[in-house]
């Protein structure tokens, strides 16, 4: 009674019939913020987990190895990459029967993980198989087979590579331009992943020729004269009359003490930009390089992918365009003809290529195309997917001609046949001052009608021009994959 | 064996709770009988008895530590002790904040057991001085009535709480947010924001003219100021929306509430753009493995907690939790979702929730506005704190690194919980009597107060709710 009086003095007490609409609006606002919680937990959970927890920081993973025999690396062409063995005992033995030729990309998971081993690991450590089975192994204390694992890697082509690199070191990378499908990646000097374990110490210990480091991703050299793909570029955007360049190249171009030859200081007479591109007249780059507005072509070189992340899980280096307005003149001269300070992976290259290849987009490259449960079913499929406008359609159209000339009056007149189409770039690659030696490079794509195109960017180290070095392995892989059609 | 042990364990709690969290929120249907509600709280207290006896079953069988039994029997007689106690002493108790209580101390029990023993007896010790502290809370909330006639005391105390946080506290991963006393660390912010939920209601409880809200918001607006000046992000969410959302309801001005959302937005962009440390923090929730090395690390690894546990969990002792830093404290919902599994963490979250609807519940049928906005008030705390911890951990929301109420490690933290929670109790009670009271002078003479009693103290606004 007492307190009844209360509330009437104070007047606080509401009329019973008042609504409580302020309560209403709080309330519902809380539920709706914990249903959102709710709902983004369940979709991570479900959905996004799973792509996230795939990483190498996860230390949890170690954990499903107790559990779970690591799956299997396949190719495309379904050839057995990687294995786990187990013997009576209960050993169980990481197998590579594609040894040394698939070493870097495949990677291998006995002395910490690398390439798809490390990127894959996940996948190959969980075990989709139904799941009474699961629980039934479980129970017994046996392991489940893990899933297996489909790469978009092409045993022949690989093989191909591998055998036509011989034994020089160097990269090779393959690339279906459409896709992004990472048809080949060869790197050496290479190793057993057979015998990593037993061989990890010499490895390590042997600083100079740095075996374990994927050159094709990781590896960065002076991009010789395929940068001239950057530089023709960036002059046809600064000058519309881009058709009308002309130059007169008597093998030498100097300004102030520098002077930059042509190989073999030949001279190539009268030419305009496509010449100057097809026969990769360094006087005439260094010339127009320095007609460039510096800044603008640092960007253009940004938007290509220099000093930037690449769309990759593979574990790969930056390449880096260092030019600044100001630098000296012979740094500009350099610069615009591949040498100065500017570094680039082979794996880069192939994007570039492939994005000039399929007009201008640049697909993202993977190199995982499935995941399939031990008995088959098929547990992720990875599609393609558009990554980006690297350049205009326009600017690829005029690339690719540039590129089609190279083969067909230029540098590269060897890749000329009559089963397909090449278009590309050479170059080579001074890496040291003291030397005449260079790395040789070709990038470039082949086309035929009725087959996917293919882009192939490849670097052989200290070999010589680009004209006999890559260019014949160029040859050689377009020759196997085109060579079923006929 | 221990396998076995610890997965069956593992898919058992996860039902148990599943059905424990579906008792929560059977006993908000509104049309319960007296009796069929106590039948809840009893399967909801057996169903708690249960999940804690198969967990401490897996912990033994993987720990093999015969200290663990015994830890298990203290446990179990601290919650037989407190739900007894709060049966005699407040027979019209809620059964739900009670058993609430009790499973979140009890799942934060079992977690710290798991982590680490020592936090996990520590917590236990401030566990039982927290209840035997705040068993007197319901009684002194409905006695004492200057409560209502302080407001510049526990402005005062609060404001310099925070000040001297500020100027002579402890810095830990970059916000300063505890002091030492005695050598023991305290957090004060936690005991202020009981009090500054108190000033709040004092100041607009009677009036809400123009001039005392101004009053109001300045002071307000001092306790936030301090706290983000201090870097303490998350404790100056709550307050900030703590404030706004008693101010809603006070005047019942949509405006202000609009207002202040739109305030506080622009504040988060000034504050953005101002503090790198702010932007740290965003940048490691759009994407935290590109920063994984540094800022993202924990978030990080907390996503690979919940994510690699999967809906079922590893079971317990299966995962690595520890990988999370300052996990007993910020992450223990991390740590519970890898190892007791997805559906066991969002039952958590659920039981949670049902905690924060029995707040406003309270709050709601509260006659008197003092009591409704101390409800509100407080209800909003435990909540937006839930929210900001599990949305934290999840990365639905920038991390702030506020603990899970009752379940994270911690003293003030827990003490203050557990003050919350018996004021709770406290005007739970009164509201019966209220409805009572009602009854009385309705002139109907019921010696069977349960439907009818309770009825009356449910507006009809409350059993859309329910």
């Amino acid at each position: 009674m007492k307190k009844w009086k209360i509330f009437r003095k104070t007047g606080t007490a509401r009329k019973k019939n008042t609504k409580n609409r302020e309560f209403a609006v709080i309330t519902y606002s809380f539920l709706g913020l914990f249903l959102c919680l709710m709902g983004y937990f369940g979709y991570f959970e479900q959905v996004k987990s799973e792509q996230f927890i795939n990483n190498p920081y996860n230390k949890r993973q170690e954990l499903f190895t107790q559990s779970v025999i690591r799956g299997e690396i396949y190719s495309a062409d379904g050839v057995t990459l990687a294995e786990t063995l187990t013997d009576d005992a209960g050993n169980e033995t990481r197998k590579y029967p594609a040894g040394r030729i698939f070493a870097h990309v495949v990677g291998y998971s006995t002395h910490g993980r690398t390439g798809i081993e490390a990127l894959a690991n996940f996948s190959l450590l969980r075990s989709n198989i139904f799941y009474m089975e699961k629980a039934v192994s479980d129970l017994q204390g046996e392991k489940s087979p893990g899933d297996d694992v489909t790469t978009t890697l092409n045993y022949e082509i690989q093989l191909r590579a591998f055998d036509a690199l011989g034994s020089y070191d160097g990269a090779v990378v393959v690339m279906e331009p459409e896709t992004g499908k990472i048809l080949a990646m060869v790197s050496k000097p290479d190793f057993d992943p057979n015998t990593i374990a037993q061989d990890w110490d010499e490895l390590v210990s042997d600083e100079s020729s740095s075996v374990l480091v994927n050159r094709a991703t990781q590896g960065l050299y002076p991009p010789g004269s395929t940068f001239k793909i950057f530089t023709t570029l960036e002059y046809i955007h600064e000058n519309p009359g881009y058709e009308d360049y002309s130059f007169y190249c008597d093998g030498e171009y100097t300004v102030g003490r520098k002077t930059i030859h042509c190989h073999g200081n030949k001279r190539h007479g009268q030419e305009n930009l496509e010449d100057s591109f097809a026969e990769s007249c360094n006087s005439s780059y260094a010339s127009l390089g320095l007609t460039l507005d510096i800044d603008r072509f640092a960007t253009l070189c940004e938007d290509m992918l220099f000093n930037t992340e690449l769309p990759t899980t593979l574990e790969y280096s930056k390449s880096s365009f260092v030019l600044a307005p100001g630098d000296s003149e012979s740094a500009v001269m350099e610069t615009a003809i591949g040498q100065g300070k500017t570094l680039v992976t082979p794996f880069h290259m192939a994007l570039v290529t492939s994005a000039i290849a399929n007009d201008g987009v640049l697909m993202t490259p993977y190199v995982i195309d499935h995941v399939n449960d031990n008995e088959g079913n098929l547990v992720r499929l990875y599609q393609p997917k558009e990554y980006g406008m690297l350049l205009s359609e326009n600017d690829a159209a005029i690339l690719q001609q540039y590129m089609k000339a190279v083969v067909d009056e230029g540098t590269a007149t060897k890749l000329k046949n009559d089963n397909y189409e090449v278009a590309g770039k050479t170059g080579s690659a001074e890496f040291s001052s003291s030397s005449d030696s260079t790395h040789s490079w070709f990038v470039g794509y082949a086309h035929k009608d009725g087959k996917p195109d293919i882009a192939v960017a490849i670097i052989v180290e200290d070999s010589g021009i680009g004209s006999e070095y890559a260019v014949p392995i160029a040859q050689e892989i377009f020759d196997e994959y085109y060579k079923e059609e006929e | 064996m221990t396998d076995l042990i610890v997965e069956i364990s593992k898919y058992l709690m996860t039902f148990l709770f599943a059905l424990y969290t579906y008792e929560c929120f059977s006993s908000f249907r509104g049309k319960l009988s007296d009796e069929k509600r106590q039948g809840i709280f009893r399967r909801q207290m057996f169903l708690m008895y249960l999940i804690h006896l198969d967990a401490y079953l897996a912990i033994y069988a993987v720990t093999d530590d015969i200290e663990m039994i015994l830890f298990y029997i203290i446990q179990v007689a601290f919650v037989a002790i407190t739900i007894s106690c709060y049966r005699l002493i407040y027979g019209r108790s809620s059964g739900l904040l009670v058993n609430n209580m009790c499973m979140l101390l009890l799942l934060g029990f079992i977690m710290l057991t798991r982590l680490s023993i020592d936090k996990a007896y520590k917590q236990f010790g401030i566990a039982v001085g927290s209840m035997v502290i705040t068993l007197v809370i319901p009684i002194l909330i409905q006695k004492v009535k200057f409560l209502r006639r302080v407001p510049w005391l526990y402005a005062a105390i609060g404001i310099l709480g925070l000040a001297v946080v500020f100027a002579l506290g402890a810095t830990s991963s970059g916000a300063k947010i505890s002091i030492a006393v005695f050598g023991i660390s305290i957090q004060p912010s936690e005991f202020i924001k009981i009090l500054f939920v108190f000033f709040i209601a004092c100041m607009l409880y009677e009036k809400t003219d123009f001039k005392r809200v101004c009053i109001t918001t300045v002071l307000a607006a001092a306790h936030v100021l301090i706290l983000v000046l201090s870097r303490d992000l998350g404790g100056a969410l709550i307050f900030f929306i703590t404030y706004l959302v008693m101010l809603y309801v006070a005047t019942r001005k949509l405006f202000y509430f609009a207002g202040g959302i739109l305030a506080g937005c622009i504040a988060a962009v000034v504050a953005y753009n101002l503090f790198a440390h702010v932007r740290v923090r965003v940048l490691a929730w759009q994407d935290p493995l590109s920063v994984i090395e540094n800022e993202g690390y924990q978030i990080s690894q907390s996503l690979f907690a919940i994510g690699t546990g999967g809906w079922f969990g590893m079971g317990l002792y299966q995962g690595m939790p520890e990988k999370i830093p300052v996990v007993e404290q910020d992450f223990m919902f991390s740590a519970i979702a890898e190892e007791l599994g997805g559906i066991f963490a969002m039952c958590l979250l659920m039981v949670c929730v049902s905690c924060f609807l029995m707040f406003f519940n309270v709050a709601m049928q509260m006659k008197e506005q003092f009591y409704k906005l101390i409800a509100l008030g407080l209800g909003t705390v435990y909540g937006f704190q839930v929210f900001l911890t599990v949305g934290g951990a999840t990365k639905f929301i920038p991390s702030t690194g506020v603990t899970l109420p009752l379940v994270s490690y911690g003293g003030s933290s827990l003490l203050a919980t557990m003050i919350v929670f018996a004021i709770a109790q406290g005007l739970y009670i009164l509201r019966q009597d209220e409805g009572n009271l009602n009854e009385k002078k309705d002139g109907t003479k019921r010696r069977r107060t349960g439907t009818k009693r309770r009825k009356t103290g449910f507006d009809e606004e409350v059993e859309d709710f329910s």
